[in-house]
């Protein structure tokens, strides 16, 4: 029976893509230390694993939360009933008070003006129902991450046109690619409603500068525009330069009340804290009928008040978001350095980065032609050889072949040298190869059938929501 | 139906300013005054009581016990691991184990007369999220679904607004108590065909939000053969299902389907939550389960959008795995709701006032024309108005369910304590007193 709906028939679920093709065979034969030591080992997931200790050591020392205590006292029954799409005033409380401590108390947010929902991704689709009609655009840097294209397309109908950035100057974002951008979209006949960026940025793994918040805050006065900045990574910035939120800069800078109420943030614990399963996001506007707006339509996608209640009590203590944020940020910086330096032994460089959970790497001298195919090929020997499930650039919309976001958090020290061990020998058997003939044209005819198959698959199965 | 909308601000969306939402009702407004004034056995003795309220509050001690029984499991046990892999888990597929346990308490409900395969179900943050969902899935904008009315107001919300997918009514009425026929089937599908409008689904609500009532085996059995001969989808919302005063006396379209072999069954799909069962609402813990394959794959996929709190689902999932807990707490919460349920007709009925025969829910659909002082919608909002100021309690009126016939309220019993049911049923009494003395 032809009975569903354009939406559901549709690919816009942007499942279908190879980049799902990793995880299929990760999931096959996953990396275990005792039981699989030749497995894949998992370098595709954006998880931050590395600080659960001092999260279970908060729990032991705080039991009452988790079993709905409080004081002494169950709070059961009106945990169980609380379902006000407000959200728990502590909770949300808790929240702007992080959300400010991790920009260094430099801005301080209004929890009237935040909104909670289930994770990031119900928060980017939500305000683009806010904010867009089916049909018309938001501009987003490239490369991006790619469960952008189901968040913000799918149900809502809305257009990402990409903002292309080049690895001529690190990725960054220049007026002439943003206005470039902005007459793709004029041409194609969309109007555009906003940009979005992702601050600090998934793949790449930099924060943005002041120059380039500037340019954004400039480019949507001018026309008139919204600005989303999608802030989850924010809390894993580990070294210079400081994490600059858009809010600090609108502080800064002499912009009208309208402007203000055009930029929205999106925030989520689930990268920061480590807790995606927990489901917790937000929105937060200076703009009332965005905020009012949201608010009704968080009732699709509220946080579980069990879960809003434990994390607003371990929030609110503020020695322990204190020496969080700061053990969190030095353990990531290590961990960036340790894959950083095993990536330069193997002669591999990567983006120079100062946030997130992975590292943006560069293989182009590893590609056999400066193409998409080739990157596919390259991609698909990491996999399948290297026994690296990483994330091919083309995935994230990326204009440049060669780019590879690469994750360290996931995963323990001891499974992150292994995946290092292997990539070295992988580079110095290519190395041997290279220096070995090979016949043209059966190289050819390999990287045509790798390339159709790659194509030729679509992975329907388990997949996670990874950011 | 005309989706009202204002002009957009500069750059937001008609969605966003749009009336749509439907918080402008009176069913929202009465919620105002008892938030401003409510009533307090000891501290506001005189305050609004809230009787428009769908929430089950009868049965908390049983969760409270089992909670108290079981606390260490309910915070991730004793493996190491628990909390870490817990909170890393953002699978769309849900927990497992907690799929099983819902399929589980599904069948338990229905006394075993239906089966239901854990990888048909799909988790969603609460029943609003997954009847939207459907929505997205079965419907494209400008389509609509037909719904019997009376029915829960939150559906012009979450089946309209995002969707832009509209709603015809089955008109339903008194002469037959409310039941859906062949007839209002027909003339809503031949309705909306006049409004070039093209029906995908027919979306009911078993047991009835607000009726109080479980739709008859035979007109389930007509409203599927309806969906079936016209190829369009039938959406079974059934959380109510746990409070079925009599386990014999709801018939769910599992059990029809179970019965039929299966045949045509990729056209349904049920609805549940744990909301008003176990009274958990804040939890937001709702599912799909489809019979079409397709439907269950991309509403998993969709359900990214609002997933169940991995935290939340490895509670429940312990507690409903219980068979034994599960099995005493079904029964007992049944009991209990039937006993106020009676409660609440016999103290309405020494008042003078009838209601609709229920045997299910947590509100009474409650029988106020002859306050009336004509059959209009505008005489029952002041009739409405009245009993919210001078009565002081805030009850539902049927208009704000769609109701054609006007006099009808949803009155809810189960949100409160017995004491204050009482109350609640003496100033009903003084009222109805009252008027009678005036009019003699």
């Amino acid at each position: 029976m032809k009975l569903l709906s354009r939406k559901a028939a549709c690919n816009s679920h942007g499942q279908d893509s190879s980049y799902f093709l990793g995880w299929q065979e990760y999931e096959k034969k996953p990396y275990d230390e005792v039981r699989n030591p030749t497995g894949i080992i998992q370098m595709g997931l954006a998880e931050n694993q590395l600080s659960f200790d001092l999260l279970e050591s908060w729990l032991a020392n705080n039991p009452e939360p988790a079993g709905f205590m409080r004081d002494g006292q169950s709070i059961f029954r009106e945990l169980a009933l609380f379902q006000d799409y407000h959200g728990l005033p502590a909770f949300k409380n808790a929240m702007v008070d992080f959300m400010s401590e991790i920009r260094g108390n430099k801005v301080s947010f209004d929890p009237k003006k935040l909104v909670l929902t289930a994770g990031a991704t119900s928060a980017n689709e939500t305000l683009m129902f806010c904010l867009a009609e089916p049909g018309e655009a938001f501009l987003l840097p490239t490369p991006y991450y790619p469960g952008f294209d189901r968040d913000l397309q799918w149900r809502t109908g809305v257009e990402i046109v990409p903002i292309h950035c080049t690895s001529a100057n690190s990725f960054q974002i220049t007026d002439s690619a943003l206005e470039e951008a902005y007459q793709s979209a004029q041409k194609r006949n969309l109007r555009v409603k906003g940009v979005l960026v992702t601050n600090p940025s998934n793949p790449l793994g930099t924060t943005l500068t002041r120059p380039e918040l500037n340019l954004l805050l400039t480019f949507i006065t001018s026309k008139n525009i919204h600005l989303i900045s999608d802030e989850i990574y924010s809390g894993t910035v580990f070294s210079s330069p400081d994490f600059v939120s858009i809010m600090e800069v609108l502080k800064d800078s002499s912009h009208s009340t309208e402007v203000w109420n055009r930029v929205h943030i999106v925030y989520s614990l689930s990268k920061d804290l480590g807790l995606p399963g927990f489901r917790v996001g937000a929105i937060y506007s200076n703009d009332d009928v965005v905020v009012a707006a949201a608010t009704k339509m968080s009732s699709f996608g509220l946080v579980s008040s069990q879960t809003q209640y434990l994390l607003a009590s371990m929030l609110s203590d503020k020695n322990f978001t204190k020496h969080y944020i700061s053990e969190n940020q030095k353990r990531l910086k290590k961990r960036q350095e340790m894959l950083i330096s095993g990536l330069q032994s193997a002669g591999i460089g990567c983006l120079k980065s100062n946030a997130g959970l992975f590292c943006w790497v560069d293989m182009r001298h590893l590609l056999s032609s400066k193409s998409f195919d080739s990157e596919m090929e390259l991609w698909k020997k990491i996999v399948y050889q290297v026994g690296l499930n990483i994330s091919p650039g083309s995935s994230c919309h990326c204009s440049e072949p060669g780019w590879f976001r690469v994750c360290f958090a996931n995963m323990s020290e001891d499974t992150l040298d292994i995946a290092i061990q292997r990539i070295k020998t992988f580079v110095q058997t290519t190395n041997n190869n290279h220096s070995q003939r090979i016949h043209p044209s059966v190289k050819k005819s390999k990287r045509k059938s790798l390339t159709k198959w790659v194509f030729r698959l679509s992975f329907d199965g388990r997949e996670p929501d990874e950011r | 139906m005309a989706i009202e909308i204002e002009q957009p601000r500069v750059g937001l969306s008609k969605i966003a300013v749009s009336k749509t939402h439907g918080e402008d009702s009176p069913y929202f407004a009465g919620w105002k005054a008892y938030d401003e004034n409510p009533y307090e056995e000891f501290g506001n003795p005189s305050g609004v009581i809230q009787m428009g309220l769908a929430e089950n509050q009868v049965s908390f001690d049983m969760l409270e016990d089992y909670l108290e029984q079981h606390s260490e499991e309910a915070s991730w046990g004793k493996k190491a691991s628990g909390f870490r892999e817990n909170a890393l888990f953002q699978d769309y597929h849900g927990l497992q184990f907690f799929r099983k346990a819902m399929a589980s308490f599904m069948e338990q409900i229905r006394g075993g007369r239906a089966k239901f395969n854990p990888d048909r179900v799909v988790i969603t943050a609460g029943a609003t999220a997954a009847n939207e969902l459907l929505t997205f899935i079965l419907a494209d904008p400008g389509d609509a679904l037909l719904v019997p009315t009376p029915y829960y107001p939150g559906f012009d919300r979450d089946l309209r607004w995002r969707t832009g997918v509209n709603i015809v009514p089955i008109h339903c009425d008194s002469s037959n108590n409310f039941q859906v026929t062949p007839q209002a089937l027909e003339a809503a599908y031949k309705s909306a065909e006049s409004m070039n409008i093209k029906v995908r689904g027919v979306l009911i609500t078993n047991p009835s939000n607000p009726l109080g009532v479980t739709i008859h085996r035979s007109t389930l059995e007509h409203i599927l053969d309806f969906v079936t001969l016209k190829n369009i989808h039938l959406v079974s919302d059934e959380i109510y299902s746990g409070s079925v005063f009599s386990p014999t006396e709801f018939t769910s379209v599992a059990e029809i389907l179970q019965w039929r072999n299966y045949k045509d069954c990729e056209r349904v799909h049920i609805v549940y939550s744990l909301s008003k069962d176990l009274g958990l609402p804040g939890f937001r813990v709702g599912t799909i389960y489809s019979y079409n394959d397709q439907v269950v794959t991309t509403a998993r996929r969709m359900s990214s959008f609002t997933l169940i709190s991995s935290q939340t689902q490895q509670l429940l999932g312990l507690m409903l795995s219980d068979e034994k807990f599960t099995g005493n707490y079904i029964t007992k919460n049944r009991d209990r709701l039937r006993n106020r349920y009676e409660k609440m007709i016999s103290g309405l009925r020494n008042a003078g006032v009838e209601c609709l025969e229920g045997n299910a829910g947590l509100f009474c659909w409650v029988n106020l024309s002859p306050l009336l002082e004509s059959q209009t919608r505008e005489s029952e909002l002041a009739v409405w108005d009245l009993i919210l100021h001078r009565v002081k309690l805030n009850i539902s009126p049927g208009s704000s369910c769609h109701c054609s016939e006007p006099g009808w309220f949803r009155v809810c019993f189960a949100n409160m304590s017995e004491k204050t049911l009482e109350v609640a049923l003496k100033r009903i009494q003084i009222f109805m007193e009252e008027r009678k003395i005036k009019s003699d």
